[in-house]
């Protein structure tokens, strides 16, 4: 392993939520989130709303970014300020833009770094010697099984990204986990589980069928415990990873 | 029964009409409508077909005594209407009322404060009364609210901005209406009045914001307030000296009311569950036991006055609120008769009060619990656990074993029912809580893998058991013992009702609605109703049917036997 590799991955060990390293291009999404989704109430530079200054660190409730971000999402049951379904990395990016838009000196405020990487190189490395579009699909190309990767940098931080590539078993989000069900007449089923309850599953199996079972004639139905996505730990060479990164973050969505 | 059908359409009429006739039929309607006396209320077993209190009974036990609807005929229930509120326009309001019943005409509240009368057997709505709210309101969790209490033909609600007013229950029109305080400091009124004689017993929700929690009793003719009790006592009032001296903390302790309270006539006492203190997840601010958070507390129900309390969370850090049902039940405990009190905790406890005097004879954990292990013979926890800067591993979770969500308790099996949150835990850190009118009191929020209120469009779970699951659990209530469990992926919100003919209803997160038999724990039927319940079911009959209603996502649904 190069000593290179051997700090990112201590930094990907180190990137708790709390931790802050944002791309620029997090930065800029984050604006523009802002400006379309949040300046009609809280104005252009965040100080509409009495009391609180988004864009300054002062806020009445929230007392660091998790909560922020959790607002976001959530909203204030009981208030005009709304819910909202952005993800994690969507509302992360919402905060880096708050928190990169302050004063140098707000309150809560930590530090924010930006991620390196050739994005053009990261789009060789993922359709050639990565394989990732064997499983992946990006922009309406490739299998449906593993998650679809067109906004997968609105979703998550460059943080996040480096390392789910060198540890694919950490952070697997709760709607990319897959089951394997055995029926009572012994046919076995796996897929990426879409919803479940009580009586029934929802599923996309392996040759990509929606399929819904109920528990009851099922005689198996388990988590698959590791992720099926291989580490890229000794396949890619640090500076392979940042490009890989700078290629991911740079997919902000696709609409046909 | 036919009687009440006839009466409710002729309102319809006079409502329309003019003429002899209709005058004549007003006189017959006036000797006949009966009106909802406080007798009605105390001896609800003697007309089933009704629901005259937010539980069914001012014991609370939820359990409803129509015996239509069987273990062996419940897989042929019918969907026979569905009222549905206005939709996603507010989707994170929750639909937690229960409805009331009477003679033929239902009333509820659809979120934040709209009353409905509703024709029972067919849904059609008579009419709905919108009270302006102050847009001041400051609410926790929803600008919800659990339902209505009536009197003669008043009905009593309160609201958001903590208001409680009478409402004519034949024309749905205001006759008094009450400030209970400030809606901008916080203080908000969710909870389903209690009517005990001719008074209406409220008190405020806003243990997040700082309040100062009571309870007050008010004249049902007049509105004006007859008497007060602080559940957090004022310098000179006995339990002052569980809050830190020379502090204003008291002032800012909490002890809200949110859940209905329960009434023994011959103790004339009547019970509450209170909140939790403020602020809710850094107790530095207050050091003691913070009197009378987290307790039941017995009241003279003429006076007001303390009889007892028992703290079931002293000093609490996790926001244990004791805001649940108080379910009266009259058991053969240790081989002799006794009034006692049963009571599931959002702490993971349950226990059994006597509920004359006050004293503890049991608690036992209905879930996993690590912040305390058990509870010694006096009835304090044993505490083991507490908020730390680095955050601490603490089952149950925040949302609690069990919240606000009616249990039941059926005196035929001798079973207690709990809506259950299984295996769920927060990681609470505790941060600055400094108290600004008007803004949030609480310290840190803690995180939990189970969203504690339902979030976005849809009803997706992707999450594992280790996650946290639900449950309707069913405990012998005189022995203890853990008879049955019916497993749930997902926690549930909704309450549970119970009925004579050993059925068990209830719901959950998933959208399901369902009947279990009451003594086994076995499904016996479900429906897909494809909405969040947060409610508590109840039975009624009208035209001589039994109807068992559930509100779900934001409609509500009736069901009754094929014909
Ligand atoms: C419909 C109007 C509205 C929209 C849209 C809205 N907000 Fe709000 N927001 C409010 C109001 C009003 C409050 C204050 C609520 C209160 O405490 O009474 C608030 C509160 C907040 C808070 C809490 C601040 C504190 O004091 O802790 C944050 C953070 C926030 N909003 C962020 C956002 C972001 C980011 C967006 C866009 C994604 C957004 N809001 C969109 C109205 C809105
Ligand atoms: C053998 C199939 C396979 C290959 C090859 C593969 N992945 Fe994955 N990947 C998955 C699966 C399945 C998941 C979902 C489970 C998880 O989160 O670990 C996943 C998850 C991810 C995630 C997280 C997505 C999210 O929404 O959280 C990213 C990012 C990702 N892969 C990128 C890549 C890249 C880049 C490559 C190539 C360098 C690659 N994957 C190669 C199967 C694969």
């Amino acid at each position: 392993m190069t000593r290179a590799l051997a700090l990112l991955l201590l930094a990907a060990a180190l990137a708790a939520p709390q931790e802050h390293s944002y791309t620029q291009a997090d930065i800029e999404h984050g604006a523009r989130l802002y400006q379309s989704s949040c300046a009609g109430c809280h104005g252009p530079n965040g100080d509409m709303v009495p009391g609180i200054e988004l864009h300054r660190g002062q806020f009445r409730r929230a007392t660091n970014d998790t909560e922020i971000m959790r607002i976001i999402q959530s909203g204030i049951p009981g208030t005009t300020m709304p819910p909202s379904s952005f993800s994690d990395a969507q509302a992360g990016a919402i905060v880096a833009y708050l928190r990169t838009a302050a004063p140098a000196s707000g309150p809560g405020r930590e530090g924010v770094s930006v991620a390196r990487g050739d994005a053009a190189k990261g789009k060789s490395l993922y359709d050639g010697k990565g394989q990732c579009g064997s499983c992946h699909r990006v922009n309406g190309e490739g299998p449906r099984l593993a998650p679809d990767l067109s906004d997968v940098g609105t979703v998550r931080p460059a943080s996040e990204l480096r390392q789910k590539l060198v540890d694919p078993d950490a952070l697997v989000r709760p709607g990319n986990r897959f089951v394997d069900a055995v029926t009572k007449s012994g046919a076995k089923i796996s897929g990426r589980l879409l919803n479940h309850d009580t009586f029934t599953v929802q599923l996309l199996d392996s040759n990509e069928r929606l399929v819904s079972l109920s528990k009851s004639d099922l005689k198996e139905f388990t988590f698959v415990k590791s992720s099926p996505m291989p580490s890229y730990r000794d396949k890619l060479s640090a500076g392979e990873l940042d490009d890989v990164v700078a290629y991911l973050v740079s997919l902000k969505g696709f609409r046909p | 029964m036919t009687l009440g059908r006839r009466v409710a359409r002729g309102f319809g009429g006079v409502a329309r009409g003019s003429g002899p006739a209709i005058l004549a039929l007003l006189a017959t309607v006036a000797a006949q409508a009966q009106q909802v006396t406080f007798d009605r209320i105390l001896h609800a077993d003697r007309e089933p077909q009704n629901w005259l209190t937010y539980s069914g009974s001012l014991f609370s036990h939820r359990h409803s005594l129509l015996t239509q609807i069987t273990p062996s005929n419940v897989k042929n229930l019918e969907l026979q209407w569905v009222f549905q509120t206005r939709g996603p326009a507010e989707p994170v309001e929750k639909f937690e009322a229960t409805p009331l019943v009477v003679d033929g005409v239902m009333y509820t509240v659809l979120a934040p404060n709209h009353v409905v009368a509703l024709d029972a057997a067919t849904g059609r709505m008579f009419w709905m009364y919108s009270p302006r709210l102050s847009p001041l309101a400051r609410v926790c969790c929803g600008r919800i609210n659990r339902g209505l209490a009536i009197l003669g033909d008043t009905l009593f609600m309160g609201t958001i901005d903590g208001h409680l007013i009478a409402i004519d229950a034949k024309v749905g029109r205001p006759v008094w209406d009450v400030a209970l305080s400030k809606p901008e400091l916080g203080y908000s009124l969710t909870v389903a009045p209690l009517v005990i004689k001719d008074k209406v017993l409220v008190g405020p929700a806003g243990g997040e914001y700082g309040i100062r929690g009571f309870i007050a009793a008010f004249d049902a003719k007049t509105g004006k307030e007859v008497w007060r009790f602080n559940t957090v006592p004022g310098p000179g009032e006995v339990g002052h000296e569980t809050w830190p001296p020379n502090s204003d903390a008291w002032e800012h302790g909490g002890g809200s009311i949110w859940v209905t309270g329960s009434y023994d006539p011959d103790l004339n006492l009547v019970y509450f569950g209170t909140g939790n203190p403020g602020p809710d997840w850094n107790a530095d601010p207050r050091p003691g036991d913070n009197l009378y958070t987290d307790s039941v507390v017995a009241l003279n129900a003429d006076t007001g006055q303390l009889k007892w309390h028992y703290q079931f969370t002293p000093h609490d850090e996790f926001d244990y609120d004791s805001t649940q049902v108080p379910v009266l039940a009259d058991i053969q405990w240790q081989g002799r008769p006794r009034k006692v009190m049963l009571w599931a905790n959002r702490n993971g406890f349950w226990y059994a009060l006597d509920r004359a005097s006050g004293e503890f004879l049991r608690g036992k954990p209905f879930v996993r619990v690590n912040w305390a292990e058990g509870i010694d013979d006096k009835g304090m926890p044993k505490r083991v656990l507490n908020a730390t800067p680095e955050g601490t591993l603490v089952y149950p979770n925040n949302q609690g074993a069990t919240n606000w969500y009616s249990p039941s308790y059926s005196p035929r099996t001798g079973f207690f029912y709990i809506p259950t949150w299984m295996d769920t835990s927060s990681t609470y850190t505790k941060g600055p809580a400094e108290y600004k009118a008007g803004n949030q009191y609480t310290g840190r929020f803690p995180t939990m893998p189970v969203p504690p209120l339902r979030t976005g469009p849809g009803n997706v779970n992707t999450r594992t058991p280790q996650e946290g699951w639900g449950a309707i659990q069913a405990f012998d209530a005189k022995s203890g013992e853990l008879r049955w469990q019916f497993k749930m992926s997902d926690v549930t919100d909704s309450g549970v009702l119970s009925t004579a003919s050993d059925l068990v209803f209830a719901g959950g997160r998933e959208g399901y609605f369902f009947a279990l038999d009451a003594r086994t724990g076995e499904l016996l039927w479900k429906g897909n109703i494809g909405g969040q319940v947060s409610a508590g079911p109840m039975s009624y009959a009208v035209n001589g049917r039994q109807h068992v209603a559930i509100a779900a996502g934001s409609a509500l649904f009736v069901y009754a036997l094929r014909q």
